[in-house]
């Protein structure tokens, strides 16, 4: 009878689900639970949590959730980084009858953890951050189109971070790779809860990206300035447009698969089984047909922002903007006709894999296109070597190079032989570090200031760029070498010694960009530190001679971004307004309409960590509490009819008082 | 104040700021619309599914073996009359009457419940002659589409019932109507989502 209590109220979660055995995870609990005390003693200390609660948790500002997402992307970036290390270390040293300090179901999880983390909480979290912080001042809009759901995303997408580091201390994460293919993920061969974990994590943070996904849709749609035709949006519209509508269209699929997958393990169903007619391969095609967009909605962004930064740091409007927006447009097309190049393998015939196979060397020619929309954009510009625009060039050269390996991959014969491969894990580690992480950086450093007031400061910034640049080619250039030789991926230990020395080179590359990231961390140390000094302190909210919308506004901007809506005439409409001798208004400001703050987001968020910790431990009472919990909250919220205030006028005549003494001061 | 900041620049310059109070058209619709897609997608990859695996019975029981027809059209009408009140819901609102828009919401919800219970019956049939879900992957497919449409079903009708306190309270206010109009299209979605079903799980299942 009292163990029957006991199974009840924990399901099957045990003491055994605490890894206290394992050294590592035990310091990483230490190392994560002191830090965590020092910052919640010192939040504590510093009376900040009811700060934190009303400027940021619950506030429905585009720009401050924006930043959240950035640092939530950070945060997830050093633990995803840290699994990359440890399997660097693994592979260099596991070998000669050694067998490495990591037991293969812990190299499992690691790998697993770390491709599911680079994609879904860093490199998602950030690119939806830039977007949230960036796109609405971009179309001189006051905040998104539905400010409530923005926050509400955001809080998914922690609990969905939540969900996977939860896993690290209380139990396991699944052993199966990053897409958990069946019927490895199914319950008979992963009868333990990483998979679960898997499963829950990405479909509450799936939820807070689709809404996402639909909210900035409507805001580019509805919201763009007066005059802001489709076709005289900044290029980084354009492609958070295309994201978005990639986002939209893609996330249910990965949503649907992931449902018949936990039916498969939860209900006894047999969609993706051996037996009563289950076809596992449905689950691998259904999981590309999100998979390849996803790779899409994560680049473009990275396309729109070398966009951006080239164009300003040359000085020049963009080469073929029209060409630019139509390539854009035709990849996001074409991102949905070449899933399967991701297992010709399966053996779908020549017919099919021929199909596939064009469709994605087709792929090649709008990306080549914009390629030499930035090359010569650069041609005979006035370019100015800041950081951002050292990383576009960075990534022009290192992009050019992954793509290349991913046409040669497009033909079936050749990927016949390097599917599989460590080959293919450099070509996507080319392509996201060298496209997706660069932009990012490059974002981050050319929008900084804009969100802070002050600009990141350059010699750090630079120290970070040359790690990172050479610390992924010392990285990957062994693995191309390797996946020829033909070594096959998520290996946990090796027989040839041959090999070994390659594996070591990879290992110092990330050393190299492990520096990088350090220097990162300096860097905003640094500027933070030295942020009113002259050099880093940003007066005129266009500290780059920037050419669009968002720097025509103060650094930071107040919080309804204009105190009068600008009126659009040109691509680049802020230089436009430059050029033509644009006069700032100084009277005539009237109250503004503004949304109100809500802790609803919070609540659901940290609602549906409870129904996806009682789902994954069986621990059904918790798991319906939490559902209905859930259900009331979202009822309750639409019972509140009255969401938005008024700015007073005279706020905002005080707070552009100051801008103008600021502007004067300038000159 | 002038209504543009423009009336003392010269003409080269053009306006370059909106100084009257500017107001984005509502997005409300569109941003359920595109929601609405995103769901339309979920129900793609359940047809997609049953398209797939539809046929894998192993040794098990057909569509011809299971389905009654009768009783799918009887609930079919169910949830197209439903559809047909909502209308009518919809156009007593535009008059503005809240007492008879309520009655025909009460009544649109009656026609979901009868939907809802016809399908539990029916669900209860086929597992009690053991044609559950984990009989087969086609089987399989059917219950998950038929019961994530009925999933869809029940929540509407939690929705309605919020509605209906709603517009009972507060009245048919701006944003009531919004909201009536979203559970509007959703509610016609699912009626269009239930003829796929009809047509290519029930008809098409007892022709093969």
């Amino acid at each position: 009878m009292h163990s029957d209590l006991i199974h009840f109220i924990f399901g099957r979660l045990t003491l055994d689900a605490i890894p206290y055995h394992e050294p590592i995870l035990v310091a990483t609990f230490a190392g994560v639970a002191v830090g965590g005390l020092a910052m919640f003693v010192a939040i504590t200390y510093f009376k900040l949590w009811g700060y934190l609660w009303r400027d940021w948790f619950t506030s429905v500002d585009h720009k401050k959730i924006g930043i959240m997402y950035m640092v939530l992307g950070t945060v997830m970036l050093l633990r995803g980084f840290s699994d990359a290390i440890m399997m660097r270390i693994q592979q260099a040293i596991a070998f000669n009858g050694s067998a490495g300090y990591l037991p293969p179901e812990h190299y499992d999880q690691i790998f697993t953890a770390h491709g599911v983390i680079m994609i879904f909480f860093v490199a998602m979290p950030m690119v939806v951050g830039l977007m949230n912080i960036v796109m609405p001042m971009q179309i001189g809009a006051r905040d998104v189109a539905f400010p409530f759901l923005n926050n509400f995303s955001f809080w998914m997408t922690v609990a969905g971070a939540l969900l996977v580091m939860l896993s690290l201390f209380i139990g396991e994460f699944a052993r199966t790779g990053w897409l958990a293919y069946p019927p490895l993920s199914g319950i008979a061969y992963s009868p333990d809860e990483g998979v679960d974990y898997y499963i829950w994590a990405l479909q509450v943070a799936g939820v807070g990206t689709l809404l996402s996904g639909v909210n900035m849709v409507v805001t580019i749609i509805k919201m763009r300035a007066p005059g802001m035709t489709l076709m005289k949006m900044p290029i980084f519209c354009w492609t958070s447009l295309c994201t978005n509508v990639l986002i939209v269209a893609a996330f249910p699929v990965l949503t649907a698969v992931l449902v018949l997958l936990s039916l498969d393990r939860y209900a006894g169903t047999n969609f993706f089984t051996n037996d009563l007619g289950g076809n596992a391969m449905m689950y691998v095609n259904l999981i590309w047909i999100w998979g390849h967009p996803e790779v899409y909605i994560l680049i473009l962004p990275a396309f729109g922002i070398f966009s951006e930064v080239v164009s300003t740091f040359c000085g020049k409007q963009l080469f073929g903007y029209a060409s630019m927006v139509y390539a854009t447009v035709v990849i996001t097309i074409l991102s949905y006709l070449v899933w399967l190049h991701h297992f010709f393998t399966m053996g779908s015939g020549a017919s099919v894999n021929s199909f596939f196979g064009i469709t994605t060397m087709i792929i090649s020619i709008p990306t080549g296109a914009k390629m030499f929309n930035w090359l010569f954009t650069m041609y005979r510009g006035r370019i100015r070597f800041e950081v951002p625009m050292l990383w576009a060039v960075g990534f022009m050269f290192t992009f050019v190079i992954g793509g290349m390996t991913g046409v040669l991959l497009a033909v079936p014969p050749a990927d016949f032989v390097l599917h599989n491969s460590l080959f293919l894990i450099a070509h996507f580690h080319n392509v996201i570090i060298g496209g997706v992480l660069f932009g990012l950086f490059a974002g981050i450093n050319y929008w900084f200031p804009k969100s802070t007031g002050f600009k990141l400061d350059p010699f750090w910034g630079k120290v970070s760029f040359w790690f990172w640049l050479s610390g992924f080619w010392v990285a990957f250039t062994p693995l191309y070498v390797l996946g020829l030789m033909g070594v096959t991926r998520r290996l946990n230990h090796f027989d040839d010694p041959s090999l070994q020395i390659w594996f070591q080179i990879a290992a110092a590359g990330a050393a190299l960009i492990f520096l990088g990231i350090i220097a990162f961390l300096v860097q905003i140390y640094v500027s933070i530190r030295d942020r009113n000094s002259a050099r880093l302190r940003d007066t005129t909210g266009d500290p780059w001679n920037g050419r669009t919308l968002e720097w025509s506004t103060s650094s930071p901007p107040p919080d309804y971004n204009f105190a009068f809506t600008p009126v659009v005439h040109d691509i680049d409409a802020w230089d436009d307004m430059k050029r033509r001798g644009y006069q700032r208004p100084l009277d005539g400001y009237k109250a503004i309409h503004m949304p109100k703050n809500t802790g609803t987001g919070v609540i659901l968020g940290a609602l549906s960590v409870g129904l996806a910790f009682g789902l994954i431990w069986y621990m059904w009472w918790l798991a319906a509490l939490s559902f209905f919990l859930m259900l009331a909250t979202a009822i309750g919220h639409t019972f509140i009819y009255k969401r938005d205030f008024y700015i007073p006028a005279e706020d905002v005549i005080e707070t552009e008082a100051k801008r103008t003494a600021l502007l004067a001061g300038q000159v | 104040m002038s209504d543009t900041h423009t009336n003392t620049a010269t003409a080269g310059t053009p306006e370059f700021y909106v100084m009257e109070e500017h107001h984005p058209e509502g997005s409300t619709m569109l941003g359920f619309w595109l929601y609405l897609m995103s769901d339309c997608l979920i129900f793609a990859v359940l047809f997609a599914t049953y398209g797939v695996v539809g046929r894998n019975y192993a040794a098990g029981p057909s569509p011809k073996d299971l389905f009654e027809l009768p009783l799918v059209a009887v609930n079919t009408s169910m949830l197209l009359l439903s559809s047909i009140t909502y209308g009518f819901a919809m156009l007593e609102m535009e008059k503005g009457r809240k007492g008879t828009v309520l009655v025909w919401l009460a009544i649109t919800g009656l026609f979901g419940a009868a939907f809802l219970g016809i399908e539990l019956y029916e669900f209860g049939n086929l597992i009690r002659e053991g044609a559950g879900p984990t009989r087969s992957a086609f089987l399989s497919s059917f219950f998950t589409l038929v019961g994530t449409h009925g999933l869809h079903v029940t929540f509407g009708i939690v929705w309605l019932i919020t509605l209906m306190v709603q517009v009972g309270k507060f009245g048919l206010t701006e944003a009531n109507v919004r909201r009536l109009s979203c559970l509007s299209l959703f509610w016609h979605f699912l009626d269009v989502v239930w003829i796929g079903v009809f047509t290519f799980v029930y008809l098409m299942g007892v022709l093969r």
